[in-house]
């Protein structure tokens, strides 16, 4: 067995530790160590697949995209909400074809499509690879289509491949 | 009392951050009432969990931090905390609403894939 | 005015606009109309109630409030799994 089986899992534990316990002492730094040891071994039990990042760089871009349009979505969400008019908005199901299939990538796509106001992923078929996404507002299908591959899938993808 | 020797211009930018959160909280409640179909409703609370959530926990983050002098970051373990639990509710909560829908043939029911 | 004027003030408006927000998911839960709604209501209560809190915490400076938040989440977020896993099996056996 290696000493890491869980390398992400092991820093995100011990460094959750330390927040909790900070200011930081040499006391706390052990047991945060400890945790971050012994605790991703249990994820052994559970028969996990690691997570392999393949291009931090990617994952970086892709996090300031999220954050770009998270903000810009819940702006335009907001408008939605308080706005006078609510009849010429068109709101309805959209079915993407994802070619993602890496596990962790598609629940970090879910997280990334909830993260975004204005979308939300209704249903995954693994058989077919099918998503179905409600959509709050959107002016064309196509585009959407479009925007979820290019945006986020391309990304995750190259990150997870 | 808390910020007793804060400055103004700090008191101001944690008071900003609290209330626009806040504001965008409140608005995705409003749209709990605005919007008219489930699906659409279903949108409504993600302004809190995601803009209205970091906004608020930044500002407390930065409150903690002038306050004791150091980098208080605990706070945003309940982001990152948040930002994973949300997708998993709202995803389930649809998926619920869509197999309930289409197993009693309402008109709004989502397409079958 | 003051720093600590100006933090009580507007820490006490974003607190009594969350509480809003929670009486208004409070009748979404209590008038549906359908079950999902209901679950939809609770677990918007449950974010805002959080949120009010972590800032509850920051007027009183107290560092305590954290955990509290932070258990009202984890609660909060089980109840809808739960209720949403209820309501996909309540009906139809899968």
């Amino acid at each position: 067995m290696r000493l890491l089986p869980h390398p992400w899992l092991s820093a995100g534990l011990a460094l959750a530790w330390l927040l909790l316990n900070a200011p930081v002492t040499p006391g706390s730094l052990l047991l945060a160590l400890a945790v971050g040891l012994t605790v991703p071994a249990v994820m052994n039990a559970l028969q996990a697949r690691p997570v392999r990042v393949k291009a931090p760089g990617a994952l970086l871009r892709l996090a300031g995209i999220v954050l770009v349009d998270m903000v810009r979505s819940n702006i335009d969400v907001a408008r939605i909400i308080l706005g006078r008019q609510t009849g010429a908005r068109r709101t309805g199901f959209v079915a993407i074809p994802l070619d993602l299939r890496e596990p962790f990538a598609l629940s970090l796509l879910s997280i990334i499509l909830t993260a975004t106001p204005g979308t939300l992923w209704v249903q995954y078929d693994s058989d077919t690879g099918r998503l179905l996404l409600h959509v709050l507002d959107f002016p064309d299908g196509e585009a959407w289509i479009r925007r979820v591959k290019d945006r986020y899938e391309r990304p995750l993808m190259e990150i997870f491949a | 009392m808390t910020g007793a020797g804060l400055p103004v211009w700090a008191a101001l930018l944690v008071v900003g951050l609290a209330l626009t959160g806040a504001a965008f909280s409140l608005t995705g409640a409003i749209g709990l009432i605005r919007l008219r179909t489930f699906y659409e409703r279903v949108h409504a609370p993600t302004l809190g969990a995601t803009l209205g959530m970091a906004l608020i926990l930044c500002s407390s983050v930065l409150l903690l931090s002038l306050i004791e002098g150091r980098l208080v970051l605990r706070d945003l373990l309940i982001g990152v905390f948040l930002t994973v639990t949300t997708p998993v509710t709202l995803l389930l909560l649809a998926r619920a609403a869509a197999h309930r829908d289409r197993h009693e043939g309402r008109p709004g029911a989502p397409p079958k894939s | 005015m003051s720093a600590v004027t100006i933090l009580d003030w507007g820490l006490g408006l974003a607190q009594a606009m969350l509480v809003l927000a929670m009486a208004i998911a409070a009748w979404r839960m209590l008038r549906g109309p359908r079950a999902q709604d209901r679950v939809l209501g609770l677990d918007t209560l449950y974010l805002n109630g959080m949120l009010a809190i972590v800032v509850h915490g920051m007027r009183t400076g107290s560092g305590l409030y954290f955990e509290a938040a932070f258990i009202v989440g984890m609660l909060g977020f089980t109840a809808s799994v739960a209720l949403a896993k209820f309501l996909m099996q309540g009906e139809v056996v899968q």
